[in-house]
């Protein structure tokens, strides 16, 4: 069965690739990156800051509803072609990833429809690993660790 | 609405973990797997379906017959960290396709 969201992250390799066609007009899923209400809104953080252009950057906070910081992320942005691309960093801040590179390339595909590549560069294999891990929400991991018994009968 | 499988619903059915967890063992047809089980035949084969699709089995012509055996390279991707932070990329972009669809409809 044909996954949606595609996931490439090869052992020993510092990247990721994830790719992923939208029901969506090129402009549409553009804006879904460069308006500052829609990216909050889809990420599910708040947007303090975002500069959509070349030497611009980005400031992201989310807090608890006591206003308790929970996440806070910046970066800078190096290339900016509407509907085109976008190359940044990310790192999160008090965090102990250290900060990666995204290339996100956005590419028409039909009059409705369109494609998503964002190729991740980390520091290091071991980071880029470790931010994976941390990628898995609470829900997904009840199921992960079922499956990790099943998996470990395998052995 | 895309009707698509999810590989952790796959695998939150006990049912469909002692089908994997036999197969593991051994390649067997459907019929071997479902003498195994007092669950109806097509039950069993729904859930063969089901672990199908999310590509946790394989099958393989032998003769007349069509073996199931488990994708260990599947497997071991879900059992990794890989599925379930692909899992939480798919589920955020279907936010994103769900929230500018709105747009669409609005200009």
């Amino acid at each position: 069965m044909e996954q949606i969201t595609k996931l490439t992250a090869e052992d020993g390799k510092q990247e990721i690739v994830i790719s992923r066609e939208f029901d969506l007009p090129l402009e549409l899923l553009f804006r879904a990156y460069t308006d500052p209400e829609i990216v909050g809104e889809w990420m599910g953080t708040k947007v303090l800051k975002l500069e959509n252009k070349k030497h611009g950057s980005w400031e992201f906070q989310t807090a608890d509803a006591q206003g308790k910081v929970l996440f806070q992320a910046n970066g800078v942005i190096h290339e900016f072609i509407p509907n085109q691309k976008i190359t940044r960093t990310f790192e999160m801040e008090n965090g102990p990833f250290g900060v990666q590179l995204e290339f996100l390339e956005f590419e028409k595909l039909t009059d409705d429809t369109s494609k998503l590549n964002m190729h991740t560069v980390y520091r290091s294999v071991a980071d880029r690993d470790k931010f994976m891990k941390l990628g898995m929400s609470q829900g997904v991991n009840m199921a992960h660790n079922r499956l990790q018994e099943v998996v470990g009968k395998l052995k | 609405m895309n009707l698509r499988r999810d590989v952790f619903q796959a695998i939150a059915d006990p049912t469909r973990r002692a089908i994997l967890l036999l197969v593991a063992s051994q390649s067997m047809t459907a019929g071997a797997i479902a003498s195994n089980f007092d669950t109806a035949r097509p039950t069993v084969s729904k859930h063969l379906q089901i672990l199908t699709e999310c590509e946790l089995l394989e099958q393989a012509q032998n003769g007349r017959e069509i073996y199931y055996l488990i994708n260990a390279k599947k497997m071991k991707e879900v059992a990794d960290f890989i599925e379930p932070f692909r899992k939480m990329w798919d589920d955020r972009f279907n936010k994103l396709e769900t929230i500018m669809k709105k747009y669409k409809t609005k200009k």
